[in-house]
């Protein structure tokens, strides 16, 4: 057989391709569910995270997750995880950014004041090992702790991820990774970008009513929004 | 088990004598790039073992088959089909390890060692001799890679596979004398280990001759 004419290959081509393409799309089929479990799973790792809770000796990290959060709201498309820790509400909002080499995340869990930050989890696409892929680990956000996202006046300011050595003006700072400039300016950028997202969460919340009917009303001004 | 001196060159040759990264040059890119770490270059190291290995296989199984003319794009093909298979696996099983490697598993795609190794030695050879082969080539690939990452993680950030090695007290910070070198964590820094692993190969190779 003349393995060399122009019927042959092009047949050949054709089957080849067929072929790997059935073979691509039915693995895509049948690991497509788990792929998609193993996302959600991440999801809910990262919140776990952002509320400082340790699944590293966690067998079940969803029913963890299942009994801390509480429910879900939605601002202008943005999630906020609404979770309970120890009788204390917390608000877990979903970042988003770009870093050096792709994006990066993140998730940042609030007081019930919607001021403190009580703890911050990050991810990222495609960071360099060791300088920029820090920010996921526990000193770089353990730093965030503590720290208020409003100024004196009770303004949404967020807070900066600075030099060490360096002084932001009119709002709270952390230490910025060392090596990894781009990165650290990536996530004070997200911090502050996605902060005014969720404006109108963060501002309407009268700090002094109960947070349970303030969620309530959240729910209703979504379902008025989706009508 | 005892290999015919032919088997063993196949096997054995990529590790040392014949190594794809400090004899051959090939796959270059991908050392400096997930170098920093070493779980990550274990990692890729063994995708790219298993990846060489399957893809020697199929092509050396179609070697009479596939069209003179487009033998490269039929050999690219098998090469991603691969890659985005172990990618999905990766994906549905070990999600973990697949972000870390983020786009680097795509990458293998263009890694030189698997199109070098299928145009050089599959497209001519029978099945059982490609696979040793792929295999042979893979673990030299992975052996540099985990050897340059070994340097690059212990006096980069002073672990290695995340376990802390030079004690804490150490550091400069803690009152101690040693600083990391920050320069292991440049991908140049890769290229100069390479460079020196290259050195010290040709040296001692020289030697035995």
């Amino acid at each position: 057989m003349n393995t060399n004419s122009n019927t042959y290959t092009i047949v050949y081509a054709t089957v080849v391709v067929i072929i790997v393409a059935v073979l691509l799309a039915l693995v895509s089929q049948v690991l497509g569910p788990r792929q998609q479990a193993n996302v959600q799973l991440d999801q809910q790792k990262q919140i776990l995270g952002a509320l400082k809770q340790d699944i590293s000796n966690c067998n079940d990290p969803a029913a963890l997750y299942f009994s801390l959060v509480k429910d879900t709201l939605d601002v202008n498309g943005h999630p906020v995880y609404v979770a309970e820790i120890e009788g204390e509400q917390k608000f877990v909002l979903k970042l988003k950014g770009a870093g050096l080499w792709g994006g990066i995340g993140g998730y940042l869990a609030l007081d019930k004041d919607l001021n403190t930050i009580y703890g911050a989890n990050f991810n990222h696409e495609s960071e360099t090992p060791g300088l920029g892929a820090l920010i996921v680990e526990l000193p770089f956000r353990q730093q965030f702790e503590g720290k208020h996202i409003r100024n004196a006046q009770g303004e949404v300011v967020s807070v900066a991820v600075l030099k060490a050595g360096t002084q932001a003006e009119g709002q709270e700072q952390v230490d910025a990774l060392s090596g990894a400039t781009i990165t650290s300016t990536g996530v004070s950028d997200m911090l502050k970008a996605n902060l005014a997202e969720y404006a109108s969460f963060l501002n309407e919340l009268p700090e002094a009513e109960p947070e349970a009917e303030e969620v309530i009303e959240e729910n209703q001004t979504s379902n008025q929004t989706e009508e | 088990m005892a290999l015919s001196q032919k088997t063993k060159e196949t096997l054995l040759g990529p590790l040392n004598a014949n190594n794809p990264v400090v004899v051959q040059v090939l796959g270059i890119c991908s050392a400096l790039a997930v170098t920093v770490q070493l779980k990550p270059a274990l990692v890729m190291g063994v995708a790219v073992t298993i990846i060489v290995a399957m893809s020697n296989v199929i092509i050396s199984l179609l070697r009479n088959t596939i069209p003179m003319r487009i033998r490269i794009i039929v050999q690219l093909v098998v090469v991603a089909a691969l890659v985005t298979l172990v990618s999905e696996v990766l994906k549905a099983f070990a999600y973990d390890v697949a972000m870390q490697l983020s786009v680097y598993i795509g990458l293998i795609i263009t890694n030189c060692i698997l199109m070098g190794r299928l145009e050089a030695f599959a497209m001519t050879n029978k099945v059982w001799d490609s696979f040793l082969d792929g295999l042979g080539n893979g673990l030299g690939y992975a052996a540099i890679l985990i050897i340059v990452a070994f340097f690059r993680e212990l006096f980069g950030a002073g672990t290695l596979l995340g376990f802390r090695v030079i004690p804490e007290s150490w550091y400069v910070a803690n009152g101690g004398f040693y600083e990391n070198c920050g320069m292991m964590m440049m991908p140049a820094m890769a290229l100069i280990i390479v460079g020196g692993i290259i050195w010290a190969h040709r040296a001692i190779n020289e030697e035995k001759k």
